[in-house]
């Protein structure tokens, strides 16, 4: 029987790992109640879920339309298991697409894609397990005053050398969703707790500048 | 059964999940190793692959374990450990400790004592993420199933389209960093980190250019990032 292609293959293998993970995670909450007899009253649950499921349940519906189709079949369904997106796997894939020269939605960059998240994700668990093992030592260093800011500005310090690279390369893209973004932060500094909402604004602009420039033969 | 936030059970329970998703990556990476190797990809570039995408994982990773220690004090190791591992990210975690937190009356700055109450966290934090695990399943086909439709129509117009989303996303979270500049000179510390990330990047990209590094381009996100936040630790010095 002939085997079916690959991106049918992991749209099968993805569904069956992802709903797995799906049912884990559940179980996660429900074996700590079963096991310690402690089961949290209905209503303290959605409580605490009305503070963040209308801000992160709409944050999951963006990233779901906007980060798939620059990670893959295989990537998407394997780093919306293993989280961390936008601060680790969307820039490691697309830094590995960059270097492999190969394309969003080609097999070739589905492949190069899946195989950067899959490496960062095993990389991610070993590294917090090693620093989990090692938390005495560690924690000292690493809660240190001096490192404090080179960890609170691990972003600036990520999307600075990816801009170079990205940037650069699409300024005519780019240009007004990122003035429309530096204007807007600075006007209404509050709104830097809502970045990832704001992702879908900045890619219609930058989608709506793309269509008049390629129109026009601009790009 | 006593309460302990760092009990063997908890321990248990996170360190399944997380060789759940160590065995999901394993997978995901064998499959598309074994399919790259059967359309004839270059091996040299799959390895260079694997090799850059662990060398930029470092620095982020650690951020994460660091996420990881500070809510340790709060929630005990098992769980930050099992939930910075999946799903999520510090941002989303702290907010979902902090609102569950609230609603049991309890204080985030010491460690939970009530089983009830980090139970009542534990599922906040759980369900609050949730939804992508189940929209991916459902609808990832369907999101391809238009992408491709779009390239098939117009190819040039589909790469600009998903160069333009990406472009979106790289726009909100570079103009995010200016968000504390109103704040006197410290608050462009971020800008001028970002900007620093930028030069080691360009000064990566004139050499390669120049000396023909070819190994550089893996490494010079890395670089970046690292040189980006070690400036921080700098500037942060010199403004202080």
């Amino acid at each position: 029987m002939r085997k079916k292609p690959y991106e049918e293959q992991i749209h099968v293998y993805g569904r069956v790992w992802m709903l797995t993970a799906f049912f884990m995670m559940l179980m996660v909450p429900t074996a700590i109640c079963a096991y310690y007899d402690a089961w949290p009253t209905l209503s303290a649950v959605a409580k605490g879920l009305l503070g963040v499921a209308p801000i992160f349940w709409t944050v999951a519906v963006i990233e779901v339309i906007t980060f798939t189709p620059m990670l893959g079949l295989g990537g998407a369904y394997l780093a919306f298991v293993t989280g961390n997106l936008t601060n680790l796997k969307v820039p490691c894939a697309l830094y590995a697409m960059e270097n492999a020269k190969v394309k969003q939605g080609t097999l070739e960059g589905e492949l190069i894609s899946t195989i950067a998240i899959a490496v960062s994700s095993i990389a991610t668990v070993l590294i917090i397990a090693l620093g989990v093992l090692m938390l005495a030592p560690l924690t000292p260093v690493l809660n240190s005053e001096m490192l404090k800011p080179a960890f609170d500005n691990i972003l600036p310090a990520l999307f600075g050398g990816l801009a170079v690279v990205y940037v650069s390369k699409n300024w005519k893209i780019a240009l007004s969703p990122l003035i429309f973004m530096i204007i807007l932060f600075v006007s209404v500094p509050s709104l830097a707790g809502s970045v990832s909402v704001l992702v879908p604004v900045g890619a219609l602009i930058a989608i709506g500048m793309a269509r008049l420039l390629y129109k026009k033969g601009l790009i | 059964m006593q309460f302990n936030l760092n009990s063997t059970f908890l321990f248990l329970v996170a360190g399944s999940v997380i060789l759940f998703v160590l065995a999901q990556s394993v997978y995901f990476l064998v499959k598309a190793l074994a399919e790259a190797k059967r359309i004839g990809m270059d091996s040299s570039i799959l390895k260079r692959t694997i090799k850059s995408s662990a060398a930029f994982t470092v620095a982020p990773a650690i951020s994460i374990l660091l996420g990881v220690i500070s809510l340790s004090k709060f929630l005990g190791l098992p769980l930050p450990w099992l939930r910075l591992s999946i799903l999520g990210a510090l941002t989303y975690e702290l907010t979902a400790a902090a609102s569950a937190a609230s609603t049991v009356g309890v204080s985030v700055t010491e460690a939970i004592k009530d089983p009830v109450a980090y139970t009542t966290i534990v599922w906040v934090m759980t369900l609050g993420i949730i939804p992508s695990v189940l929209l991916i399943p459902l609808f990832l086909k369907k999101i391809q199933g238009g992408i491709v439709s779009l390239k098939k129509r117009d190819k040039v117009w589909g790469d600009h389209f998903m160069t333009a989303i990406f472009m979106g996303m790289i726009s909100a979270f570079l103009g995010v960093v200016f968000a504390t500049v109103t704040q006197g000179i410290r608050g462009w510390i971020p800008v001028f980190v970002l900007m620093f990330s930028a030069v080691v990047m360009t000064v990566c990209g004139l050499f390669i250019k120049k000396y023909k590094l070819k190994w550089l381009e893996d490494y010079a996100l890395p670089f970046s990032i690292i040189g980006g936040m070690s400036f921080a630790v700098f500037i942060t010095q010199v403004i202080n």
